[in-house]
């Protein structure tokens, strides 16, 4: 690692309502973190959590109600830094009325490229994210996923060395999604540092060299997705299958039965005396595996144990 | 100045493709229309109809473009989010503000430029040849030009901190109340205690004066307009909208997008 690529220190972001803006509802609570350079950081959490807030600020497209961030040792407040940073919004949309390869030569002209340089960028990019041959239609015949593609094109069009990505696998089917992993993969391998939020653990646990759980506005948890839930097991699963009509034993009550094959998990300390009454009552074993628990897991406790305090608060009025 | 220009020239390519330049179509038939009448039931007075029927033609088509477009501006971008990929570029809020402001500008140049060709043209099929007073006519198209570049400053200003519909109103209301601005600073009300007297006319000083804008009536009599009245309102102009303009990026500069 470098050095971070994007400091964040004590961000908060209140947004009034109710009668005459008076009531205030705190979206982000004092988030504190950091992002290496050249490290692919997840940022997870429930929708409303603060993922959209926390990048929005960062972009200056809202501000903070206090706290500071820096992108690459600037200040989030120098856009000029934006010639270095690509940003997909979240579900984006463009002008209309433009083509893809008109959208993507406006944009790459902020970026001071020459005609010729805006040229070849864009059909290459277009060609990366699949979508050459889509690139004389107007914007206003495309798919959500089509924009989603467009959105990751400008998005890297002029090669920044971070790139925000909020959301980019929402709207895409399994192979636009896998494109997409592909990409951020890519930029992993040319050294760029990518931040991207999400609500697909799966991806995150397959992308990510460390992870963001945000919850009710409040960082929960910075880590490996390694890190995050633990390296202790929490048993063992066999798989396993029974010949012909066997006698009923005890693992057989407690599996749960796939097809001809029977799953059942126990304990670290059953797992001998499991596997000896699976021999005795002739049962084939195919497989034994630890069960560890995964992104999901420790995502979903923290959001139940959020729900649970809020519920609390909410029932002793405090 | 660069991005400036690049926000300005897609704001004008916007108005083409979503076809706001199609008006144009609606003013030839007007000016073609009223061409075939005044040259059957007017005698003498074919110029003083066709410049007075041209020139309110071109403000008032001018005025909803700059009106429902200029207030459009900003709050479109807002509204469908397209404003989020643009603000993520190296360009400033004040500079995507300018650029917007140009594009809609120069694309009510170019309206009122081919309007004022329109004008021409019936000019010339109701009285040939056209002779050298014909060209007031065309001073007179550009203070309308300079009045509604003013119009789109004050739509813009409205739309960075309230919605849409209230931009109208209020872009609509200081045109109102700019067109009689010059009534108010000569207010002399019987019943009005002096206090208010000066308030009214405090308040008339910081509308746009857009009596100053007006010369159609000399114009379809053939009269000139004199130099100083059109340098006079250019400077006005100049200065009124970067005024305007500066208060609505202070505003759009700490506005946060939803």
């Amino acid at each position: 690692m470098k050095g971070a690529a994007i400091e964040i220190e004590n961000l908060s972001k209140e947004y009034p309502y109710g009668f005459l803006n008076l009531r205030k509802k705190m979206s982000l609570e004092n988030l504190s973190m950091q992002v290496e350079s050249g490290e692919v950081f997840g940022f997870l959490g429930p929708n409303g959590a603060g993922k959209s807030t926390t990048i929005k600020l960062l972009m200056r497209l809202i501000f903070p109600t206090s706290g500071t961030a820096r992108i690459l040792g600037k200040s989030i407040e120098d856009v000029s830094t934006h010639q270095r940073i690509g940003y997909l919004p979240e579900q984006p949309y463009f002008y209309d009325y433009l083509t893809a390869g008109e959208l993507l030569d406006y944009f790459a002209r902020f970026h001071r490229l020459t005609a010729n340089d805006r040229c070849v960028r864009v059909q290459r990019i277009l060609r990366k994210v699949g979508l050459e041959t889509a690139k004389k239609m107007q914007l206003r015949k495309y798919s959500k996923g089509m924009l989603q593609r467009v959105g990751m094109a400008q998005a890297i069009l002029h090669e920044p060395e971070v790139v925000v990505l909020d959301e980019p696998m929402s709207g895409l089917d399994p192979l636009g999604r896998r494109e997409v992993r592909d990409i951020i993969l890519e930029l992993k391998r040319e050294g760029r540092t990518v931040l991207f939020s999400t609500h697909i653990l799966s991806d995150a646990e397959m992308l990510c060299d460390r992870v963001g759980v945000i919850v009710g506005g409040k960082l929960r948890g910075v880590g490996t997705p390694g890190e995050m839930v633990g390296i202790q097991t929490q048993g063992m699963e066999i798989l396993f299958e029974v010949q012909g009509a066997a006698k009923r034993f005890p693992l057989l009550d407690r599996a749960t039965r796939t097809g001809e094959r029977y799953r059942a998990q126990v304990s670290e300390s059953e797992l001998y005396g499991a596997l000896d009454e699976l021999r005795g009552a002739g049962a084939r074993i195919l497989s034994v595996a630890q069960i560890k628990p995964t992104l999901e897991d420790f995502f979903m406790h923290l959001v139940e144990a959020d729900r649970a305090q809020a519920s609390a608060v909410e029932v002793t009025g405090k | 100045m660069k991005n400036i220009w690049i926000v300005a020239t897609n704001t004008f390519r916007e108005a083409v493709r979503d076809r706001v330049l199609y008006n144009l179509v609606f003013f030839a038939l007007l000016m073609m229309g009223a061409a075939i009448v005044v040259g059957q039931i007017s005698i003498g007075i074919e110029q003083t109809v066709i410049v007075s029927l041209g020139l309110a033609a071109i403000s008032v088509i001018g005025l909803f473009i700059a009106v429902f477009i200029g207030v459009g501006l900003v709050s479109k971008e807002m509204d469908k989010r397209t404003l989020y990929a643009l603000l993520a570029k190296p360009l400033k809020r004040w500079e995507f503000l300018l650029g917007k402001y140009a594009g809609l500008v120069m694309t009510l140049a170019v309206n009122t430029a081919a309007m004022a060709v329109g004008l021409y043209a019936a000019l010339w099929t109701v009285k040939q040849p056209l002779v050298e007073s014909d060209a007031y006519v065309f001073v007179a198209v550009y203070l309308i030009l300079l009045k509604l570049a003013l119009i789109v400053a004050l739509a813009m200003l409205f739309s960075c901190f309230t919605t849409p519909f209230l931009a109208i109103l209020f872009t609509g209301g200081m045109y109102v109340a700019g067109v009689f601005a010059y009534d108010l600073r000569t207010i002399q009300g019987i019943n009005l205690s002096a206090t208010i007297v000066k308030l009214v006319r405090g308040i008339s000083y910081l509308l746009p004066n857009f009596q100053n804008f007006n010369v159609t009536g000399a114009v379809a009599h053939g009269r000139g307009v004199p130099g100083s009245l059109v340098w006079h309102v250019t400077v006005y102009t100049v200065v009124y909208c970067a005024v305007v303009l500066a208060g609505a990026s202070a505003v759009f500069a700490r506005r946060n997008l939803k």
